[in-house]
């Protein structure tokens, strides 16, 4: 502190005057979020940067990855051979299922010819890894070592072996972020599998609970019931399994019901999913505009409809 | 003796990098909310210790790499790297003076502003999350300050 002009920085003198810098600045960052926002220019600009940190991302997984194949490699035998018992009997159990399912797509297939509505069935998955890095802890997003260059699209489904995950909501060169079904801003549509009944279950920002809000107080649905996917939207393939529903508060007073559900996909314990392409159902009759699952569409967009939704549709309870 | 620019500033550039692939490593569930922002912390000391080398312009380029990183709105956290550099720049004369402990309080400020902003810029592209463990990271930060200096001093008193 003796010598103060030793490091002090000349305001005045050399270089640009430091507040003319932050103000060129500050408003190119301005400038950025609103063209990243409001008008989407920058895919090109984005691509170009997330191929920059790509080689950063990949670093801080290897870590991980390295210990899950040093683990995995020095497993032991009893260990391996109990795995493996277990996997057979699991499989066994999955062929016995299968042959049932086997026939009753089948049946569906039919019956579904018979309306000349084509099914919306998963033609083809991609098994992707979700790469250990933390994006943001109040956002549930994951990062996947799958991108464009694997044919990767923005919005498509994202499933895991126990029901769905989430959906890609930006696609980079190699990487691929993925917003889980549980995030705040995410919606989806869904149908109960026991009385038809089809409204939107949201995103709480827990894992482990996801919240339907336009549940009529007199609707069908109870504690247990599996919530699957519609199609609706075209997002996701119809008929995975959501969500089971773990509480239904009826309050006579209000209109909704308090209706939470807990996502049958493993949404924070997850290391590989599915990426999923699948021909889109054709539309027999128009999709109501609010049953899009876009993240974009925020609750409060989809508010306007859920009356009409939550009554279980005549057409659609066969 | 004044060690070389050209090394100081590589050793800048270094510390910032480091603060940002420190930014997305995994971290506990329970560990998540308290990560403090490494690279503001880094870019703020270098401003204190030397202004001339940590200019307004690297700052604001690692808060970009942080939007890419994390996959947010491009410039989130520019705005709050810009912004935290320059009133560090403001202040510096001050802030260097301080105890170490009236020094953090002063950080801690600063890392106020620069999660305002975020909160704000959240806020308008409709990202709004409004826990109160958000601001978790500004305590976390002011806490880390005094190592961070001490780390920072001792590394760099070999070269001074």
């Amino acid at each position: 502190m003796v010598e103060l002009t030793h490091d002090t920085r000349p305001i005045i003198g050399r270089g640009p005057p430091l507040g003319a810098t932050f103000l060129t600045l500050a408003i190119a960052a301005i400038a950025l979020m609103v063209a990243d926002q409001r008008y989407d220019q920058l895919t090109r600009v984005r691509a170009w940067l997330s191929a920059a940190v790509y080689p950063v991302q990949v670093v801080v997984d290897l870590p991980f990855r390295a210990w899950d194949w040093v683990s995995g490699s020095f497993a032991d035998r009893s260990r391996l051979r109990q795995e493996n018992l277990e996997l057979t009997a699991r499989l066994r159990l999955s062929n016995l299922q299968l042959q049932r399912f086997a026939a009753l797509e089948d049946e569906n297939r039919r019956l579904r010819d018979m309306r000349e509505n084509s099914a919306g069935v998963a033609d083809r998955v991609l098994v992707a890894s979700i790469l250990n890095v933390d994006l943001d802890p109040f956002r549930h997003r994951v990062l996947l070592d799958k991108g464009a260059a694997d044919g990767v699209f923005k919005g498509q489904a994202v499933l895991d072996a126990d029901g769905i995950f989430g959906q890609v909501s930006q696609v980079h060169a190699k990487t691929a972020e993925v917003i889980l079904i549980s995030d705040a801003e995410h919606a989806i549509p869904v149908q109960s599998n026991r009385s038809g009944l089809r409204t939107i279950a949201v995103g709480t920002g827990d894992s482990k609970r996801l919240s339907l809000p336009f549940v009529t107080v007199e609707a069908d649905l109870k504690q247990g019931d599996l919530l699957l996917s519609t199609g609706m939207g075209g997002v996701f393939p119809p008929g995975y399994p959501i969500a089971e529903v773990t509480q239904v508060v009826r309050d006579a007073s209000t209109t909704f019901a308090l209706v939470d559900a807990r996502p049958t996909a493993r949404l924070d314990r997850d290391r590989e999913v599915l990426l999923v392409w699948f021909d889109a159902p054709a539309a027999v009759e128009p999709p109501p505009a609010a049953e899009t699952a876009q993240p974009e569409v925020p609750p409060a967009a989809a508010a306007p409809a859920p009356t009409a939704m939550t009554a279980p549709a005549p057409g659609e309870g066969e | 003796m004044r060690p070389s620019g050209a090394a100081q500033r590589l050793l800048y550039w270094f510390s910032v990098a480091l603060g940002l692939v420190l930014a997305i490593v995994p971290l506990p569930d329970w560990l998540g909310p308290l990560r403090p922002d490494l690279a503001l912390l880094m870019v703020i000391y270098w401003i204190l210790t030397r202004p001339r080398i940590a200019g307004l312009g690297y700052a604001w380029l690692a808060g970009l790499f942080l939007d890419v990183l994390r996959g947010l709105t491009l410039g989130q956290h520019a705005l709050g790297f810009v912004l935290v550099a320059f009133l560090a720049h403001r202040a510096q004369l001050r802030m260097r003076m301080f105890p170490i402990l009236h020094q953090a309080g002063a950080v801690m400020v600063l890392l106020a502003v620069y999660h305002f902003v975020i909160f704000w810029t959240d806020g308008l592209t409709g990202h709004g999350y409004t826990g109160w463990n958000r601001w978790l990271p500004v305590l976390s930060g002011a806490l880390l300050w005094p190592l961070i200096v001490a780390a920072g001093d001792t590394l760099t008193r070999r070269s001074r």
